[in-house]
């Protein structure tokens, strides 16, 4: 095992924090996520660490729940962009001529359009709930990986190697995801790192506005909504969650650069 | 302190390097170097790639390139210990006392610049002469150098001159200043033999006519032999031969730098008659969207277990041609028979048979190669998808390709990044055997290499033809190579066969005015070579 940079190390601690208390909410959180043991906005003490909440709900309970919604949607969403936008974009790439023209101008179309007042046109038509939601970030989000999946693919296809595996007679299965996807692995990682933190923004933005995860499901962006009026009073509450939101996304990225750097060496023994 | 003008002595230069997952090391690049150059002589640097001799001819203007250090050891030029000049004084030096050609032309000049703009600026910077003058001097260099209309060509962009014309620019560039020391690094490698004479005979005037001295750097013995006074051969970053140019070409002490002059010397013999088992017929091509035929009614067989070189320069045609026999680029007229038979046109409609049975080698070994795979996934590829083999079965094979290659055990787990370049030219040879093919396109596959590698590497597709029946068509622009392992030749000049036949034959006269050009640009590994090819053009031209 090979040194781990402190950077990485503090990444991967903060991510590893965030991701447990996620998966592990229901052993870790005090209380329930909609159960009521306070006043409003309690300051912090020895029962209610972060203090409660706008109607009297532990806000460090609150937290943890919502963290387990908002890391697996944004998480589902951005595994599902980067399966299909990668996909589609080194299948563009490949093939080339129409079926490249085709596909990369419907998603110059989609693009054309902001992401945010897209996905509230389509969520206020379809019934709001987790799988819709995981399906409209991830589609629309997909158009970005495309846009980066091609533009690496299409360097890569004019190497000799994809030409000598294209004389030997491989199907377009093997030059994909074999002389290809190792090869454009390293920016698409550093890209996941950063669509990660955009599809937990999005999502927090989405609950904000209300067209997101519904109450009373706790999310980061809807806790935010719930208690931006205390602000107003001088109450922090509204503010724990931006700083989750922060911090998280400075950790991963800290671990996507690592790992970047692990996979970019062409030599033995990566991983 | 010194009456040479460049002086080294005892040169120690270091980098760091950085292996991944591992801490960082020093390593010793150049170790123990120490030479002399006198007034308006020339000193040429040879060695292979990795030999150390840029990095020796960029410390003569005390540069390292890269996070390279120079930590031991004086260079003196004019007397001064430029290693202690402090950067005030090495901003005097270079550009004014010392100047450099690099390699390639077209990526050292900017494009968004006139040309004379970019000759004249480090003269000027160093406030050596009035615009009014320095355009002069460039004037005159252009004239000397042999360039087209000299007084116009420095309105000129980059991209409006060809290659060799820019490379002589960029010489008048490192003349204008009126340097006393000039550092040529590969000034002609990137070019044309038909190119680079006129090149090298610029070069050389240009060096005799204004007293300048020289430091010439490449990797090949025969082009510095043209040029240079005393040569010193570099391997490894030590000096491994020092002396007179008529004592290293003619009289070499040390076994390597016998081998540096005794390269090319393959004796192979020309084989004749037997079946054509791949036919090229009356084949026109031209690229998609375009109007220009690349290639014109051009026909060729080569012959069963039989070596056909194709040879011209860059832009005569011959890798497209690899393109349609390959059915990369389907022609627009003509076809390909493949053992009596019309292979369809498109490589996508032939069958695994059919592609399995032509196979191709390219130039860069490093892009040839998937960086992910293993040296064992890419050999084993093709048994496993040509001949389904798996497991132990395919691993035997892969291991017995390997030591065709001679390579040997120990390289199966290993990625391309972790060979050198001789290696993975192997390995791209082994890949294409694999398929057990009867035709083998090799398209320029030595001459990104080393003269001695190449050697290696040519002397080993000589042996697997002899063993495996397999035929070569094999693409170069370089006629030693040529010799060395054809049994016929095509000369193709501008899409066309301007010459057809067995090695013997094309190679001798009488000749058509291109083979005669081109044959007569070969720098040959004796003195006064140039002057004398030069000479004999003059006199045909004044004679017409």
């Amino acid at each position: 095992m090979t040194r781990i940079p402190l950077a990485a190390l503090i990444g991967l601690f903060f991510t590893g924090l965030y991701f447990g208390a996620a998966v592990f909410a229901g052993w870790i959180a005090p209380y329930g996520m909609a159960e009521i043991v306070g006043d409003s906005w309690e300051p912090a003490s020895a029962a209610h660490w972060l203090g409660t909440d706008s109607i009297g709900r532990d806000l460090l309970s609150r937290m943890i729940w919502g963290g387990q919604t908002t890391i697996f949607v944004a998480a589902a969403a951005t595994m599902l962009s980067f399966g299909m936008g990668s996909i589609l974009g080194f299948f563009a790439a490949v093939k080339g001529g129409w079926v490249d023209q085709l596909l990369s101008r419907l998603v110059d179309l989609m693009m054309s359009i902001p992401s945010l007042i897209s996905a509230l046109v389509v969520l206020s038509v379809l019934p709001v709930s987790l799988p819709v939601l995981i399906i409209v970030m991830g589609v629309l989000d997909s158009t970005r990986v495309f846009r980066l999946s091609r533009a690496v693919a299409v360097d890569i296809t004019v190497m000799d190697y994809v030409e000598a595996a294209r004389l030997r007679g491989e199907k377009q299965l093997w030059i994909i995801f074999r002389e290809i996807l190792p090869n454009a692995l390293s920016p698409l990682v550093a890209e996941m790192g950063l669509r990660f933190i955009f599809a937990v923004l999005f999502i927090s933005t989405l609950s904000f506005l209300g067209l997101g995860v519904q109450p009373p499901l706790a999310d980061w962006g809807g806790i935010v909504k719930e208690n931006k009026e205390g602000i107003v009073y001088g109450i922090s509450a509204a503010l724990i969650p931006a700083f989750a939101i922060a911090s998280l996304a400075i950790s991963v990225n800290l671990v996507a650069d690592w790992v970047l750097n692990r996979t970019t060496s062409l030599k033995g023994g990566r991983g | 302190m010194s009456s040479s003008l460049l002086e080294v002595r005892d040169l120690k230069i270091e980098a760091t390097a950085y292996p991944p997952g591992e801490a960082p090391r020093d390593i010793t690049i150049v170790e123990g170097v120490s030479f002399k150059v006198e007034k308006g002589k020339v000193l040429g640097l040879i060695g292979e790639s990795g030999a150390g001799k840029s990095t020796i001819g960029l410390s003569s203007m005390a540069y390292g390139r890269g996070g390279v250090r120079i930590t031991g050891g004086e260079v003196f030029v004019n007397g001064n210990d430029i290693l202690k000049a402090g950067p005030a004084g090495l901003r005097a030096l270079r550009g004014h006392e010392v100047t450099y050609v690099a390699q390639s032309a077209a990526a050292a000049f900017n494009p968004a610049k006139k040309l004379m703009e970019q000759v004249i600026e480090t003269t000027l910077h160093h406030g050596l002469m009035t615009r009014a003058e320095a355009e002069e001097r460039a004037v005159s260099l252009f004239a000397r150098l042999g360039l087209p209309k000299p007084e116009s060509i420095g309105n000129r962009y980059p991209h409006q001159v060809s290659g060799g014309q820019l490379q002589r620019v960029m010489t008048a560039m490192a003349l204008c200043p009126k340097p006393d020391l000039v550092v040529f690094d590969e000034p002609t490698t990137a070019l044309d033999v038909t190119t680079q004479i006129e090149v090298l005979a610029a070069i050389k005037e240009a060096i005799a006519d204004t007293g300048v001295a020289a430091l010439y750097i490449t990797h090949d013995l025969a082009v510095v032999a043209q040029v240079a006074d005393h040569i010193l051969v570099l391997q490894g970053g030590q000096m491994i031969e020092y002396g007179t140019i008529d004592h290293i070409i003619n009289s070499p002490s040390e076994p390597y730098t016998q081998a540096l002059v005794s390269v090319r010397s393959i004796n192979h013999h020309e084989k004749s008659g037997g079946a054509p088992v791949l036919s090229v017929r009356d084949v026109t091509a031209r690229y998609r969207g375009t109007k220009f035929d690349v290639l014109k009614n051009i026909t060729l067989d080569l012959p069963e277990a039989q070596t056909l070189a194709i040879v011209g320069e860059s832009g005569s045609g011959k890798s497209t041609l690899a393109r349609v026999i390959t059915g990369l680029l389907p022609p627009s007229s003509g076809e390909i028979t493949f053992d009596g038979r019309v292979l369809p046109a498109d490589f996508e409609a032939r069958t695994r048979d059919d592609l399995r049975e032509v196979q191709m080698i390219y130039q860069m070994a490093d892009v040839a190669m998937n960086p992910r795979q293993t040296v064992g996934t890419i050999i084993g590829r093709p048994l496993e998808f040509y001949f389904g083999l798996r497991g132990d079965a395919k691993k035997q094979r892969v291991q017995e390709l390997l030591d065709e290659i001679e390579m040997g055990e120990g390289y199966i787990h290993r990625y391309p990044a972790e060979l050198s370049g001789g290696q993975k030219q192997r390995v791209c040879i082994a890949r294409a055997l694999a398929a057990k093919p009867k035709v083998i396109i090799c398209d320029e596959v030595t001459s990104a290499l080393d003269p001695l590698v190449a050697d290696g590497i040519l002397k080993l597709l000589l042996d697997l033809q002899k063993r495996e029946n397999v035929a070569y068509l094999f693409i170069t622009h370089d006629l030693a190579t040529v010799r060395a392992i054809a049994d016929s030749i095509a000369v193709m000049y501008q899409g066309r066969v301007v010459r057809y036949g067995g090695k013997t034959e094309v190679l001798s006269p009488p000749f058509d005015d291109y083979t005669d050009l081109l044959l007569s640009s070969v720098p040959e590994m004796e003195l006064g070579w140039l002057e004398r090819t030069i000479a004999n053009r003059k006199m045909a031209a004044a004679g017409n």
